[in-house]
Formats: structure tokens, sequence, C-alpha cells
């Protein structure tokens, strides 16, 4: 595993640095990574299956993924950090708030959001507006939570089909946000000349955005697997770790997307 | 090497005992004086304590061996003694905190300044802008101690008078004003540090910070860069020289060739003899390194291969870092200049590039003509580019 | 994952070389035995330090004396730069890491850590990590040079070495977020019956905590480092003034890590101190409940001071006011864990064998190093003293006689429970006392020449602090040499070449680990322990032992 990463990452940085020798290693790298952890995950999943978990163990899952997801909280956190203070202290800043930067180094430069500061990086770009396609996406994660605990439920209530059903409309739901946030993406890059290289903004708007989107990808991936293990006859109605523990992952997910919503599009 | 070692272990010895500075300077000036006193309070604070602490640990580690027989006692919890060691800190801190907070909030108030310098930081130089009166020059490490300084130079750096700490254009200020420096940075992030004003603030690139002083004696202030700004970060000292505010003034008519605000460019090539020295006018904010080089005025031609080799050296010095010494630079940050258009295009686009920067790459006005010329032919005729030679004359002429 | 599903290696010793080489070595490659791994972390580590010392070497020998001798400027910056990641992410935290995949499961009573499998993936990640580091130094344009702390823009000069910087930085990142999390649930989850969290050694409490700061701050790392790669490759601006951004920004995004992450560097080693302290004064260790807050208030304020670092970057002065004030307040809960330590040294019957000495001299030394960070804290004469040798000597004393010393007392502790023979004690002794001195001559005389107004981070110094800088290379070479003593120390234990250990191996020793035989058979505490208080070091209205 570690070495499939190791490969993987050889691959890009020769691809950062401009190296010929890329491509074999990025191949190789993924596959073995994907490789480890799909074994991984089966001896995890044969484990489960074969009753060998009790109570303690049960706990010790439920912690590590709580402390997990901690751990993605923070990782957002940095990017959220970094809009407050481009917004809050270094445009400003820039614009003339505290002593004079924009009379001696960037002379005219008022400040303001959306920017992409005092040199017009990327040149001029418009935004996506929040009540569009966002607001659409919003009501599509938070319907597919309601789905997902609507899941949840058949599941305790030992109802298969009804699970399954919900799990696929999530899964749904999370496909179709996907398709909406790949569109958006080609509308700010061809349109609206809103891209990575937009300044502060387009740099704070395509990561936040992206990384959330690759999250949403994994989730996806992960409510693919629970359905076809409830498909399979995994789980029961009171030992489905395995199962909630996607659904915090996809709540979690949720969450940061209204907070997106409010930080990036509305405000 | 082992002569060197030991040349430098006996010649170092006795002048050093007398020059040997133990502990923080009380500076020149109201605010370094203060800045010395809660260094010395909050020091002195510390060494009570820990006489205290240290005194009762080693009493016991003395006292309370086995060795000697002593019985353990048994006692391991008391609220009381808990809650004191607690408070009696807390209090010392908060008696601390008000007299630093007192002179932190003086240095960060630069208003009702007499005077503004403004200070960019380059790798690897100062730039400094008087806006009053329009006095404008680059500072670098001194000549001297730029050669002895290189790897392997064998100098015996002892000899050398402030070895570092000497740059070859000071900033001259006038004592008992109120003087306001504007701070930035072209590149990356440099620290302009000079510890007897008791002053020390970053230069970060597009932000400017504003610091003050107020010098009481006139004098010499050396200080350095103090924020590693890359390979010659150690190489970029601070030299102030105070002077009376009539001697002040007359530095300042030198430097403008009298008057004190727009003089045309043509009059200062008097005033400026010394041979490294750079002075230009600027009235207005942009960089524009003029080099009064008297040395350089009358440039000869040169041999291709003699450009050459000088260019190696230059480039290897000064535009690697960014270019590469493959010259395939790091785009898109920093352009290759393996065919690219301007190497490949008219000398005179590239010269002016050279001298006078353009975005992210700084200006290198304050090289002579001759190694501007040998970097550029160097250039031109480096990894596969094939556009001609450069001579000084040419870059003279496009000063 | 529990241990019953555990493959090959159960319920029957471990491979060994007898059985092969090819077997011994996959049996490290796979294992995923709690005591294997603390091995792996604690050797890959005492590697890290020779090498991040090699370092150092590197840059004390060039400012043996003014004038540039031995190396190119550049090179003595990427000597810097790789000094410390080295030391800190290779040497420091591994080690810490180590010894609580040996120690937290002994000392708690559970057969093995809560995630075997991770605790196997995030050692195994660490060796690449380290060589795709280490290999920098090697690619075109040389290793980074920007100081660990590789702001920007300088940092985004770095030629090939970037991204292999940035991704060692992440590995490194999920390699101690695994580790962490596999502590923080092992002890939530996985104490014997009886033992309840206020009784648990403060060792494992301080991981706990240690192991908190650790999941709330490297993803914070690894976002400021991946907004450094897309500044770089993928034209954001982040930190660049020119697009809307602040290279502050960094700075601020780095120390929220930054400054919790030094004490991650220390409150293990608080906890190390405060088991050895009591086992050789044969006295319970004063103040537990106050330690344990101590420890939390640290760890609380660890989050609110970070910006102390950048007090000279330009900030509005009540921000200033504010981290200087908050940071001050350090010096209450860190007073209250040195007093604790006097107050158990206090009337005990004391002996001096190697752990405790280092254990003196840790309270000793690091308290120094307290107070150095404490003048450093106040912000208007940090304007003087920042990014000057005094700083360099600040965060010596507490990483090198502070962290270091704890992590070396703590081997000589438990030692004899890994090997089973007592370490040589005598050569023990020798290598603290010239260790102990050798680390004052080596970073004692930085605190004069950074008041002197020497800047960090140069390769070379104007001649009047050329007297200190010679003690400073000296003693910096004495020292390196006193680690080979340790080395060799540490290595005939490793052959069992030495006494056999009792069980309890020190007179004084209270706890778990000391219930079961030395050496450590391979599977401890399969069935929990039934817990009597007596046991615990920590116990609360037990009366002490002679
Ligand atoms: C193990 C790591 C460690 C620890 C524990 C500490 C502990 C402390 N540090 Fe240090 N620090 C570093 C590692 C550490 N530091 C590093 C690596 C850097 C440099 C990073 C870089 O730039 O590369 C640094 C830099 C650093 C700075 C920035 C300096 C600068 O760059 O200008 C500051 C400023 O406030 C600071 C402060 C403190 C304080 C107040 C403490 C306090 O926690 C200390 C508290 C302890 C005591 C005070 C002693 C015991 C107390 C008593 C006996 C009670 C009574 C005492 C009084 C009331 C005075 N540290
Ligand atoms: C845990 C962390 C840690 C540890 C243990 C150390 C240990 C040491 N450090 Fe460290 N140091 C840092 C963390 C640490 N340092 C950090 C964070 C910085 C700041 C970097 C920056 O500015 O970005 C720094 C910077 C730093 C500087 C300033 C560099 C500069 O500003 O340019 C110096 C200078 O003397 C120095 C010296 C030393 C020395 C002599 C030791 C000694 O204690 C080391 C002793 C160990 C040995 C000597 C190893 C023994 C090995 C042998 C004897 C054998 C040799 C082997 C072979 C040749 C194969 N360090
Ligand atoms: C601090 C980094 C830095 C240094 C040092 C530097 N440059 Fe540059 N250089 C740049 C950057 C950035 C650009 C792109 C400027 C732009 O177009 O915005 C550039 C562009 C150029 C170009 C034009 C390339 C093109 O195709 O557009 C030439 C020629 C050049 N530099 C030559 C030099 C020479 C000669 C030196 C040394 C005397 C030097 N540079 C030193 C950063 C640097
Ligand atoms: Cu400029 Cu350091
Ligand atoms: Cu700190």
């Amino acid at each position: 595993m570690t070495a499939g990463i190791a490969a993987l990452l050889y691959g890009v940085m020769g691809y950062l640095n401009g190296s010929s020798f890329v491509t074999i290693p990025v191949i190789v790298g993924s596959l073995l990574l994907i490789s480890m952890v799909v074994i991984w995950f089966r001896d995890i999943i044969h484990e489960s299956e074969s009753g060998l978990y009790n109570k303690q163990v049960d706990a010790t899952y439920r912690w590590g993924m709580s402390w997990f997801i901690f751990s993605e909280v923070m990782f957002f956190a940095a990017f959220f950090g970094a809009l407050y203070y481009a917004r809050m202290i270094s445009v400003p800043w820039l614009g003339g708030e505290n002593v004079l930067t924009n009379e001696y180094l960037w002379k005219g430069f008022e400040g303001g959001w959306p920017t992409n500061g005092p040199s017009d990086l990327g040149g001029e770009f418009s935004t996506i507006s929040a009540w569009g396609i966002p607001f659409l996406n919003t009501c599509l994660l938070v319907a597919s939570g309601v789905t997902f605990e609507i899941a949840h439920h058949a599941l305790k209530e030992e109802k298969r089909a009804k699970c399954i059903a919900a799990m696929v409309a999530t899964i749904a739901l999370g496909a179709v946000f996907m398709y909406y946030q790949m569109h958006e993406y080609a509308e700010a890059y061809g349109h609206l000349n809103l891209t990575l290289g937009s300044g502060v903004y387009g740099s704070t708007f395509f990561m936040l955005t992206g990384f959330h989107g690759m999250h949403v990808t994994l989730g996806v991936i992960m409510l693919t697997v629970m359905t076809i293990r409830i498909a399979l006859g995994h789980f029961t109605k009171d030992q489905h770790f395995g199962f909630e523990a996607v659904g915090w992952y996809w709540h979690f997910v949720d969450v940061v997307w209204i907070g997106l919503f409010i930080f990036v599009y509305v405000a | 090497m082992k002569r060197a070692v030991s040349a430098s272990l006996l010649g170092l010895l006795p002048g050093s005992a007398l020059a040997l500075q133990w502990n923080l300077t009380e500076g020149v000036t109201e605010i370094s004086r203060e800045v010395y006193g809660l260094h010395m309070l909050i020091f002195g604070l510390c060494v009570v304590i820990g006489i205290g602490v240290f005194g009762v640990m080693f009493y016991s580690v003395f006292m309370h061996r086995k060795s000697k027989g002593a019985k353990p006692a048994n006692f391991h919890e008391s609220m009381t003694v808990e809650v004191i060691w607690t408070v009696i800190p807390f209090v010392i801190l908060i008696g601390m905190a008000i007299p630093a907070a007192g002179t932190l909030i003086k240095m960060e108030d630069a208003s009702d300044a007499d005077m503004t310098v403004k200070i960019t930081g380059y790798q690897w130089m100062w730039e400094y802008e008087y806006l009053d009166s329009g006095v404008h020059f680059y500072s670098r490490l001194d000549a001297e101690a730029d050669r002895a300084r290189q790897t392997g130079s064998g100098a015996d750096v002892a000899a050398i008078d402030n070895y570092l700490l000497e740059v070859d254009n000071r900033v001259v200020l006038p004592v008992g004003k109120k003087i306001r420096f504007l701070l930035t940075a072209h590149d990356v992030l440099h620290a302009w540090y000079v510890p007897d004003l008791a002053v020390k603030k970053d230069a970060v690139p597009g932000f400017v910070r504003e610091i003050w002083t107020k010098i009481d004696e006139p004098g010499i202030y050396r200080g350095q860069c103090a924020e590693l700004c890359g390979r010659d970060h150690g190489f970029m000292p601070i030299v102030v020289e105070a002077l009376p505010q009539d001697e002040y003034d007359q530095w300042v008519a030198s430097q403008t060739g009298g008057a004190t605000t727009d003089v045309p460019a043509d009059m200062e090539a008097e005033a400026t003899d010394a041979a490294e020295q750079q002075v230009a006018m600027a009235s207005d904010a942009e960089p524009e390194a003029e080099q009064a080089d008297a040395a350089d005025s009358a440039p000869a031609e040169m041999g291709k291969d003699e450009l050459m080799a000088a260019g190696e050296k230059a480039y290897k010095t000064n535009c690697s870092v960014c270019h590469k010494d493959t010259g395939q630079g790091m785009p898109p940050a920093f352009p290759s200049l393996v065919g690219s258009a301007v190497v490949g295009g008219e000398p005179a686009a590239q010269i002016q590039q050279v001298i006078n920067g353009k975005n992210a790459m700084p200006p290198f006005g304050h090289l002579s003509d001759t190694d501007i010329a040998a970097v550029i032919t160097y250039t031109r005729n480096s990894w596969g580019n094939d556009s001609g030679v450069v001579q000084p004359a040419d870059v003279a002429a496009q000063r | 994952m529990s241990s019953a599903v555990d493959h090959h290696d159960d319920h029957h010793g471990p491979v060994t070389l007898k059985d092969g080489f090819g077997k011994w070595v996959m049996r490290w490659i796979s294992t995923t035995n709690h005591k294997d791994l603390g091995t792996l972390y604690l050797w890959f580590a005492f590697i890290m330090f020779f090498v991040g010392g090699a370092m150092a070497l590197v840059i004390r020998a060039e400012l043996f004396e003014p004038g540039m001798q031995f190396v190119q400027p550049e090179f003595f910056n990427q000597m810097t730069a790789m000094h410390a990641l080295v030391m800190i992410f290779g040497a420091v935290m591994p080690a810490f890491v180590g010894l609580a995949n040996w120690m937290i499961p002994m000392m708690i009573g559970c057969s093995d850590l809560a995630l075997p499998r991770v605790n196997n993936w995030g050692f195994w990640i660490l060796p690449f990590a380290f060589t795709i580091l280490l290999s920098t130094l090697f690619v075109p344009g040389g290793a980074p040079a920007a100081g660990w702390t590789m702001y920007p823009p300088l940092s985004l000069q770095t030629s090939n070495a970037f991204p292999m910087l940035i991704f060692s930085v992440h590995l490194m990142g999920i390699s101690s977020i695994t580790g962490a999390i596999n502590v923080v649930v092992t002890i939530l989850n996985m104490r014997a019956p009886g033992m309840t969290l206020l009784k648990m050694p403060l060792f494992v409490w301080t991981w706990l905590i240690t192991a908190y700061l650790l999941i709330a701050t490297m993803p914070v790392l690894a976002g400021a480092v991946t907004m450094l790669l897309t500044d770089k490759y993928f034209g954001t601006s982040f930190f660049s003034a020119s697009g809307g951004g602040d290279p502050v920004m960094f700075q601020h995004i780095f120390w929220f890590f930054g400054h919790p992450e030094v004490y991650i560097l220390i409150l293990p080693a608080f906890g190390i101190v405060s088991t050895i302290i009591p086992t050789f004064a044969r006295k319970t260790l004063f103040g537990y409940d106050s330690m344990v807050y101590a420890t939390a208030s640290i760890a609380f304020l660890s989050f609110i001071v970070w910006a102390h670092h950048m007090f000279t970057a330009g900030m509005p002065v009540a921000a200033e006011l504010f981290f200087m004030f908050s940071t001050m307040l350090i010096a209450v809960p860190t007073g209250v864990k040195v007093f604790n330590w006097v107050a158990t040294m206090w009337r005990g019957s004391m002996t001096f064998e190697t752990p405790m000495l280092f254990a003196v001299a840790f309270v000793f030394l690091f308290t120094i190093g307290g107070f150095s960070g404490l003048m450093l804290a106040i912000a208007p004469v940090d304007f003087q003293y920042h990014d000057t040798y005094f700083v360099v000597a600040h965060f010596h004393y507490v990483l090198v006689p502070g962290a270091v010393f704890a992590i070396m007392g703590g081997v000589y502790y438990w030692l004899p429970k890994w090997t089973g023979v007592m370490y040589n004690e005598k050569l023990g002794k020798l290598h603290f006392w010239l260790t102990a001195i050798f680390v004052n001559v080596t970073f004692f005389p930085m605190h004069f020449s950074g008041l002197a107004g020497m800047p960090r981070r140069i390769p070379d110094y104007a001649v009047q602090f050329a007297d200190f800088n010679m003690w400073s290379s000296i003693g910096a070479f004495g020292f390196g040499f006193a680690q080979l003593i340790f080395l060799w120390v540490v290595v005939q234990s490793c052959l069992k070449k030495g006494e056999a250990a009792t069980s309890r191996v020190w007179e004084g020793a209270h706890g778990l680990e000391w219930t079961v035989p030395s050496p450590a058979p391979y599977h401890t505490f399969e069935e929990p322990p039934m817990i009597a208080d007596a046991e615990i070091t920590a116990v609360h209205d037990e009366p002490a032992k002679a």
C-alpha cells in the first residue's frame, strides 16, 4: 500500500517537475494502491461477516471513525481559515485599510470581494450566483442526507428492499450533485473566466469546492459499496457499523457543503 | 585549513575579549532603552524564580537521598500549595505584562513622523527611498567582505573592518527626529533589523509595514537582514549612520546636488564619486537603478570567451536561483530562458529587463555594465541558444 | 481487527532470524504487534537522530569560525531546513510514538493497540516519507532550503525538491494521524476493567492529549502545504499579494499547526518524567490531578498562542497584545508541573540511576528553556530576540535537554523491560554526564550570541560572534560523540549482554508494565488483568511504598 502511494507520488512529482518518466509510476502506483485498499477492506468485511466483532471492536471503530472525521474537519478548517483571512484581513489590508499599502504599492486598489487582487490576475471574471445551481445542489445534498437516514431506518427494521431503494436514491442524488458541480466548473472556466488563477477568489473557490467534490466522490463510492453489501445480505439490524460510518461521513460532507454554500456562495 | 584555524584562534582571542558582548544592547533610542529595561526585568524575575525552584530541587537532590538514609515521606497532594503556586506565577506575569503592553503600544504608533523613508528588501540588498527629499539608492554588502565571504576564499576575515556588517551605501538619518519607515520587499520576505534602534520588522512583498525610530545619539549602527531570504540571507547587512541635523542636511544636499526635490538626473554625476556608489534620483516610487560608475563609462570591447566566462559566474551568482543552472527556470513562475523570445530577440529588450526587472524578476541595475553584458551574452549562447554577443557599451547605452 | 483475527504469529513467539532471513524480514514488514512496531519506531527514530545530528554537525562545522570554509551558502540553508525536519518529524515524534506503542498497552492492560493493521501501515509510511525527503539532497537544485517553516515566497523558489518536500510532509502527516487515532482509540476504549481515566499513568494521559493535538493540527499543516503546492504549480495566489493573498497567511496557518506541534514534542516528555521521578524518589507523584489538568490547559492554550512566532510579521497591536498575554499564560500550568516534580522529589528517598539523572536534568534544563520562552513571549522584547540565536538557544533547550533527554531517560528506564537485561550502568552514567555537559557547552553560548545580535540561519557571521560560536561548535561535536556511547549501550542491551533483569526492575517502580516478566513476552494481557490499585503509579489515596 505504502509502496503504491510512493510510486504514485513519485509519478506526480515527476509530472510537476516536467519529467517524462511519469505515466508508468502513476499507473503502477494507482493500481497498487487501489488493490491494497480493496484487499484491506475485503479482509475487514470478511472479519465482520464472520462475526468476529464484539462490543469493544465496535466501539473502536466508532471512536476511530469519529476522530478521522475530526481530522477531516480540521483539514477543511485550514481552507476556510484561508478564505476568512483573505476576505477579512489580506484584501482589506491591500486595499489600504492599515498602512497605505494601496498608495505605495498598488495604486488605487480598493479591495472588496470577490477579487482577483491588485494585479487583476487572470483578468475580469464573474462569479457563480448562489441561488442557481449551488442552491439546487444544497437541496440535493440535504435530500440525500434524508434518503440515507431512510435507508438506515429501513435497515434497522430489516426492510432490505426499501433500504436498497433509499440507498440508490442517495447515490443518485450524490451523482447528480457531482454532475452539476462539473457543469459549474465548465461554466466557470468556459464562460465566466473564473479559474484557479483568478487571484485569491479563484484560489479559495476552487480549493474549497474541489476538495469537497473529492470527498463527495469518495462518499459516493463508499455508498455504492455499502449498497452492494446490503444487496449481498451483509449487515444485521443491530450490527452495521460499516454502514453507519459511511453515513457519518456522508453527513459530514453534507455539513461542509452547507458551510461552503454560506461562506463561498452566499456571503 | 589547519593553519587558518589556528591563525584565527590566536588572532581572535585577544581582540574579541574586548569586544565580547554578552547582553542585549541598550541602544540609542528611548524605545530601545525601555526594551532593555523590560529584558532585564524579566530576566531578573526568571533568575529569582530559577534560584528558588532549583534551590529547592538541588537541596532535596543532595539531602533526600537514599544513600543518606532518607525515608520517603507520604504526602502527595495539597490543594493549598497547588493554588499558591498557580496564583503567585500568575501575579508575577501580570507584573510583567503591564509594562510590556505599554512599550508595545508605543512601538506600534508611527504617527506624527517628521520624515519617511521607504525601504525595500531585495534578494540580496536593500533599497532606500527618502520620500521627502527624493534621495534614492541601493545598499549592498561591502565589496571587500563580499569577496572574502566566498566559500574557500581563504581570506582572513578578522582583518576586515566590520566583516559582513559594512555596506557600500549607508542609510544616513538625522538624530532627534521621528523617522517613519515604510517597509516592503520585492521578491521574498526579508526583515530590517538594527539592534541599537530596537527595530525589527518583516518586509513582506506586496505589503507595506510601518515602523519608526527616533535616534538620540549620532553614530553608526549596524544590523542585518533577519528573515531567511535564500542563499545570501547572511550577506545583506544594514548600516545606519545617524548625523546631527545640519550634517544630515548637507548629506541630503550632496545627494540631490543642492536642491531637495526634482533635480535633473545629470547633475548628480559629480556628487557621486565613489566607484561603487549608486545613487539615483527618484521623486516617485519607480525603482530605477542608475549607475554612475566611472570604470564602466568607457567600456572596452570584450572577447566572447571572456564574456562567457564572466557571464557564467555572474549567472550562477545572480540568476540561477530562479532560472536554474540549466536555464530552464521553473515555469510557470520563472520562465525558461532556453529558446525564450526575449533571449532570442533584440538585445535592447533583454538589457532593459535585466537592468530594471519585470514583475517577479528583480532589477539587476546594481551590476556593472561588464557583468550585465557578460551575463546576457552567457544566456544568449548557452543551452542551445545562439543569439550573439552583447558588449558593455551596449549596456551602457541602455542605462 | 482484534488480536483474535491476527494471522500467523499469534499465540506463539515471533519469527526470529533462525527461522530464515526472508521470513524474519517479512515478520518485521508485516508485523502488527505493538511491541514489534514500537521497536521499529524507536530504531527508525534513532537512525534519524543520527542523520539529523550529522546535518547539525555540518552546520556547526561551518560556523566554527567566521568566513566560509566548507559549504556553499545554499547548501548550508539546505542543512538547516533538513536538520530541523529530520529531527522533529523523523527523530523526536517517531521516538514518542515508539514509546507509546511499547508502553501504552502494557500500562493500561490491553493486548495490543486498537487498530494493529493501521499501526503497521502508519509506521511503514515513514521510511518512504524520509526516503523522499532525504533524496532531495541529490536532485537538481538541491534540498529544500527555506527553513523547516517553509515560508513562501522563498519556499516557492525551491526547484525539483519542492513537490518531494510537500508530499513527504503529507505522508508524515498521514502517518502521525493514523498513529494518533490509534492511540486515542486504544486509551479510550481498551483499558483494563478498573483502570479509570484518573488512574491512568501520566504517560498515558499526556499521550492522549498529544494525540488529540496531532489529530487537530496535522491536517492543518497538510492544508497549508497543499496551498503552497497549488501556488507553485496551479496558479493559485493564496500567498501572493498580487492576487489578493498574503505570504503572512501561510505563517498563520503554519503556526496554527506549529505551535501545538512543539507541545506535541514536549507533552509525552512530561509524561515520561512524571513516571521516572516518582520511581526513583520512591514516593507517589505529587499532585496527580493537577498534573492532568495542567497538561490539558497547556494543550488548550497551545491553540491560541500561535502568532507569538510572528510578532515581527506585522499585525494590529490588539492582536499582538492578545498573543503576548495568552503565551505568557502558558507559564502557569507549566509551572505547576515543574513545582509538582520538585515536590515529588522533596523528602523522597532518591537514588540516581541513569533514567533519574536524565529526568532531573530535564527538570533543570527544560525550565531554563521555558524561562527563555517566556522572555520571547514579551512582544516588545521579542522584536530584539526574534530570528536571532537567542531563539535557537530557547528551542534547543526545550527540545534537546527537554524532549530528547526525556526520550533517553525513558529508553534507559524501560530498556530492561524490553530486552530482559540491565544496560551497563557505568556507561549509561558516562553518557549522561557527557551529554549534559556538552549540551550546555553547545547551546548556552547561543543565548549570548543571540543577545549580541547574531541572526539565525546564516552560514557566516561577523567577527564579534566568533567566540560563542566556537564554543557551540566544540560542544556539538562533543555531544555527538557522547551519543555514540548511547548507541553502544543500547546495542549491547539488545544483544542481551548484561545481567538479567527482574520483572520489577526498579525498586520503586509502579504500574502494570512491571507486573509482566522482563523481557516482556510477545503477547501481554491477552486477558485483561485485575487491577490492584497498589500497582498503579498514580493511585489516589494509596500511601507510597518504600
Ligand atoms: C518542545 C518544544 C517547545 C516548548 C515546550 C516551548 C515552550 C515555550 N515557548 Fe517556544 N519554541 C519552540 C519550541 C518550544 N517552545 C521552537 C521549536 C521555536 C522556534 C520555531 C522556529 O522559529 O523555528 C520556539 C519559539 C518560540 C517563540 C518565538 C520566538 C521568535 O521566533 O521570536 C516564542 C515567543 O513567545 C516561544 C515561547 C515559548 C513559551 C512561552 C513557552 C512555554 O511553554 C514555556 C513555559 C515554561 C516555563 C516558563 C518554565 C517553568 C515555569 C515555572 C518555573 C513557573 C514560574 C515561572 C514564571 C512565572 C516566569 N517559543
Ligand atoms: C528535536 C529537534 C532538534 C534537535 C534534537 C536538534 C539538535 C541539534 N541542533 Fe538543531 N534545530 C532544530 C531542531 C533540533 N535540533 C530546529 C527546529 C531548528 C530550526 C531550523 C530552521 O531554522 O528552520 C534547528 C536549527 C539548528 C541550528 C541553527 C541553524 C541556523 O539557524 O542556521 C543549529 C546551529 O548550531 C542547530 C544545532 C543543533 C545541534 C548541534 C544539535 C545536537 O543536539 C545534535 C546532536 C546529535 C548528533 C551530533 C548526532 C550524533 C551522531 C554522530 C556523532 C555521528 C555522525 C554520523 C555520521 C557522520 C554518519 N540546530
Ligand atoms: C528572483 C528570481 C529571478 C532572478 C534572480 C532572475 N530572474 Fe529573470 N525572470 C524572473 C521572472 C519571474 C521572469 C518573468 C518576468 C515576467 O515576464 O513577468 C524572468 C524573466 C527573464 C527573462 C525573459 C524570459 C522570457 O522569455 O520572458 C530573461 C531574459 C531573464 N529573466 C534573464 C535573467 C537574468 C540574465 C538574470 C540574472 C542576472 C535573471 N533573469 C535573474 C525571475 C528572476
Ligand atoms: Cu534578506 Cu534575509
Ligand atoms: Cu510557539
